[in-house]
């Protein structure tokens, strides 16, 4: 027999998802049509991998120290787009500054978390656990909120969406997983290939590893079914830039509108590791970001849904204040954090500029804890029990 | 115990001991006593062999790179050029030491050495791949020796010195990294010493340092010689001595035998005292040896419990594991090594970069829905060439980034289809389904389950055919996922 017919006869592809017991099927079922607890908000987490410069994203152009540290990559103060009379935003972000002149935008300065960790992957963990910087975490905030949001009730793993391939440490939870969805048609493609729909096989054995894998495929296949049903009718979308975020957004736009119970949603884009050649990389990063949120925002208020979605865009650490010897940056500690949308009191900038001359080794030092962005987005947006999903109470930046 | 009970044990010992059997080394082993088949594997893993993809005195390390570019001795395109072939060591190493786990040459050792990486987890901080060739050489050589021997010698591993910062942990400078990961992590556990007792563990490893070509060096310069009070003792103490009390508590027995069995044993070990009692026992012949972590093993892998039915199936491979078995049945080889680093990157388990000091949780973290959905469909990558269309997210580092890109359309691969096929010559049609299963699968095929396979292969005629097929649909089931 040659390869060729061995690929052809044996077209037994997902063979164990037609194997899924029926009492899980018809329990999903069940699940899906539970009522959600919902207060309608959502949540979009857009994450800049590699340590975005904040200090070239929000400009302190009116401070000498930043400009004597920054002699070649600095940007000049007749080229920022004025925010107040300090700050103002990186001259590639002009639809940001229309939706922060339309009152869309909060800026957060100087977030950031006791004992900073420089190394991307570390920083991001934190980020993701919502740890202490001495703490390690085997689930994710946004994995936690599933499972308080669910409250023992299992099967909707499409309550959180990650839009890629693969699922974020962010999204994995004690009891529940999000799903990771980069276009609901491609996946539930990928359920269905073949022969799943023949599903037959009753499953009685208790073992908990069997039990876990067919409860998380069988949660998969139907999740998989209902995002697809939900979003098959062409919606018009709004006119989004080509490129990745710009796709991403597009999808989670599409999510939104079809009316699938999804309370947050994550994208992750990467290229912010800048430590060669920053300001043509940076420019061209920031362009496309501002470019896309702009269009979602607009594709949103297209739908009257600008009130409903709050995105929040942030990054695992800002860079250091003193460029380096290759016209770039090298890992640094506090960052500035977006809040753009969901119906927030008129356009601010929350707190006080960097303080460029109170640094810590050099670097930014933090006033804003990260975690009292998430306690604010989980008890005052979602309302949620933000106690019980970050471990202790953080104060409140009362924004929402 | 009759023919197919013995077979699914040799099955067990072999998936959960190494990584999985081909065919005939499975037949073979069903023919022995279990006694006989764990000493031939402890046996067959005496030997060492160093993983080496450079040459200490041609590794240059990122620092030294830099500094060669600031003198004018590298351009800047050179300089680039060379920190990512420092990389692509370290994914070279990567796949070195893959292949000797898919080799099934020492196979307990490779297994002993993977539990101990994400035991003693370790990164590769600036893309050094000197030091990380030292370090998994390291906890290679002792991986069935001595605990003591490995303790010292990884905790003196420049790799590990650098991870946890003890290069920073100076006299009037302290950095405690380095002291409280060795007691959390590496032997007491959490909650089994006090916040005083890492203050002053970590005045007493001041001093424990490295050279830039990856040796480690005692810097009495930075040594803070006071006396220190570690676990109520007080003393002028060094790294030794604090090693050595480590080792002198029971409770590092304790944490080190509750975390084998977890690895080896059951992904979800019960509070049940009757396992508690197992672990208390087996922890203290564990002390009573002098931390022979081979006995350990051998004293698993022979008690009647651990081939218990509760155990079988319950722990899930990880993506290394799943790889390396996979390989290792079919005498699988990649055509593009670089897609085995894809597939790791994208199941969440890349070797050398663990997510964190605490190594990779391990169980049912593996799996969420695109994991799961990644697994069932490997088969299908790897034999039937179906394109591939996920991809894995990259990590933020811009020194990784090539580690991320590359992938795979689609994965060209050569299998021993002969060996394998051999290994059933003898089987009548009717009972081909049921024999691989039980080569590949921790539990028999229920009714059902061989029912809806077998129509599939229906129309598949010749012998050949029909065995790929199978293999390929056994393969792709969720029970796969387990050992």
């Amino acid at each position: 027999m040659n390869r060729r017919d061995f690929i052809k006869q044996s077209a037994l592809t997902t063979a164990g998802t037609m194997l899924i017991p029926h009492f899980l099927k018809a329990y999903e079922t069940q699940a899906m049509g539970q009522a959600a607890g919902s207060n309608g908000k959502i949540l979009v987490i857009v994450q800049l991998s590699g340590g975005n410069d904040g200090l070239n994203t929000v400009v302190p152009f009116r401070n000498d120290i930043y400009y004597r540290e920054r002699p070649t990559i600095a940007i000049r103060p007749e080229k920022v787009l004025t925010l107040n009379d300090e700050i103002g935003l990186h001259p590639a972000m002009t639809p940001l500054k229309a939706l922060y002149d339309d009152g869309l935008v909060t800026v957060i300065n100087n977030v950031g978390y006791p004992n900073p960790d420089r190394s991307h992957f570390r920083s991001m963990d934190i980020w993701q656990t919502a740890s202490d910087s001495n703490q390690y975490l085997r689930t994710g905030w946004v994995g936690r909120y599933l499972d308080a949001a669910c409250d023992g009730k299992e099967g909707q793993p499409f309550k959180t969406i990650e839009v890629d391939d693969t699922l974020s440490l962010a999204l994995k939870g004690n009891d529940l997983n999000g799903m990771a969805v980069l276009d609901p048609k491609k996946l539930y493609d990928q359920t269905r290939n073949g022969l799943i729909t023949k599903s037959s096989h009753e499953y009685h054995d208790g073992h908990e590893s069997v039990s876990y894998l067919y409860k998380t495929l069988a949660e998969t296949v139907s999740s998989a079914e209902y995002m697809f049903d939900k979003t098959k009718i062409q919606r018009s979308a709004g006119n989004y830039p080509n490129h990745e975020l710009g796709n991403r957004l597009k999808t989670v736009s599409g999510l939104i509108q079809s009316g699938i119970d999804t309370r947050v949603y994550y994208i992750s884009i990467s290229g912010f590791d800048t430590h060669i050649n920053q300001p043509g990389q940076q420019e061209r990063l920031l362009g496309q970001y501002a470019e896309a949120v702009s269009a979602f925002m607009n594709d949103l208020k297209t739908t009257g849904r600008q009130n409903d979605v709050l995105l929040m865009t942030f990054s695992e650490f800002g860079r250091r204040v003193k460029q380096n010897a290759s016209n770039g940056t090298d890992h640094g500690t506090a960052n500035n954090v977006f809040l753009i949308g969901g119906g927030l009191p008129s356009r601010r900038v929350l707190n006080e500029a960097p303080a460029l001359t109170n640094l810590t080794d050099g670097d930014l030092t933090y006033t804003v804890d990260f975690r009292q962005i998430y306690a604010t987005l989980l008890r005052d947006y979602l309302g949620a029990d933000d106690v019980a999903i970050l471990g202790r109470r953080f104060d409140s930046l009362k924004i929402v | 115990m009759d023919k197919l009970s013995k077979q699914q044990h040799a099955r067990y010992l072999l998936a959960r001991a190494g990584f999985g059997a081909t065919p005939a080394e499975l037949e073979e082993a069903t023919h022995k006593p279990l006694r006989k088949v764990v000493r031939q594997l402890l046996r067959d893993s005496a030997s060492f062999t160093e993983l080496r993809v450079v040459e200490p005195d041609e590794n240059r390390t990122k620092q030294a790179l830099k500094k060669l570019a600031r003198d004018g001795q590298l351009d800047r395109e050179m300089l680039k050029e060379r920190i990512r072939m420092n990389t692509e060591k370290v994914r070279d190493l990567n796949l070195q030491w893959l292949d000797q786990m898919a080799s099934g040459r020492g196979t307990l050792r490779e297994k002993m050495a993977l539990f101990w990486h994400g035991h003693f987890a370790c990164r590769t901080m600036g893309q050094n791949p000197l030091l990380m060739q030292q370090y998994v050489n390291t906890i290679r050589k002792h991986a069935l020796g001595r605990f003591s021997d490995l303790l010292m010698a990884v905790s003196k591993e420049p790799a590990m010195l650098q991870f946890l910062n003890n290069q920073q942990n100076r006299k009037n400078a302290p950095n405690e990294n380095f002291a409280r990961e060795v007691m959390e992590l590496f032997t007491l556990g959490r909650g089994n010493y006090s916040e005083f007792d890492i203050k002053e563990a970590a005045r007493a490893f001041t001093g424990w340092q490295f050279t830039p070509d990856g040796q480690f060096v005692f810097r009495e310069r930075v040594h803070d010689e006071g006396e220190k009070t570690i676990f109520a003792k007080t003393g002028p103490f060094k790294g030794e001595d604090v090693i050595a009390m480590l080792l002198e508590n029971r409770q590092t027995a304790r944490f080190i035998t509750g975390k084998i069995y977890q690895f080896f044993v059951t992904d979800n070990p019960t509070t049940a005292s009757e396992t508690g009692k197992r672990i208390d026992q087996l922890a203290a012949n564990f002390y009573e040896s002098g931390y022979d972590v081979a006995g350990l093993l051998e004293r698993i892998f022979t008690a009647d419990w651990f081939y218990e039915t509760s155990n079988v199936g319950t722990h899930i491979k990880s993506p290394v594991e799943l790889l390396a078995g996979m390989r290792h049945t079919l005498g699988l080889t990649f055509e593009q090594p670089q897609t085995q680093i894809f597939v790791q990157r994208t199941l969440g388990q890349l070797l050398f970069y663990p997510p964190n000091v605490a190594g990779w949780p391990g169980g049912k973290n593996w799996i969420d829905s695109s994991s799961l959905l990644f697994r069932m469909q490997l088969p299908n990558y790897v034999l039937k060439a179906v394109d591939v269309t996920v991809r894995p997210k990259e990590d933020g580092d811009v020194n990784t980034q090539l580690l991320a890109r590359k992938g795979g359309q689609k994965f060209q691969v050569r299998v021993d289809w002969k060996g394998f096929e051999t290994a059933f010559a003898n089987i009548p049609d009717d009972r081909l389904t049921d024999a691989i299963a039980s080569t590949l699968l921790p539990f028999p095929l229920k009714a059902d389950q061989r029912l809806l396979i077998d129509r599939q292969m229906s129309v598949i005629q010749d012998r050949s055919g029909r065995i790929h097929a199978l293999t390929a649909a056994l393969m792709s089931l969720p029970e796969y996922q387990l050992t």
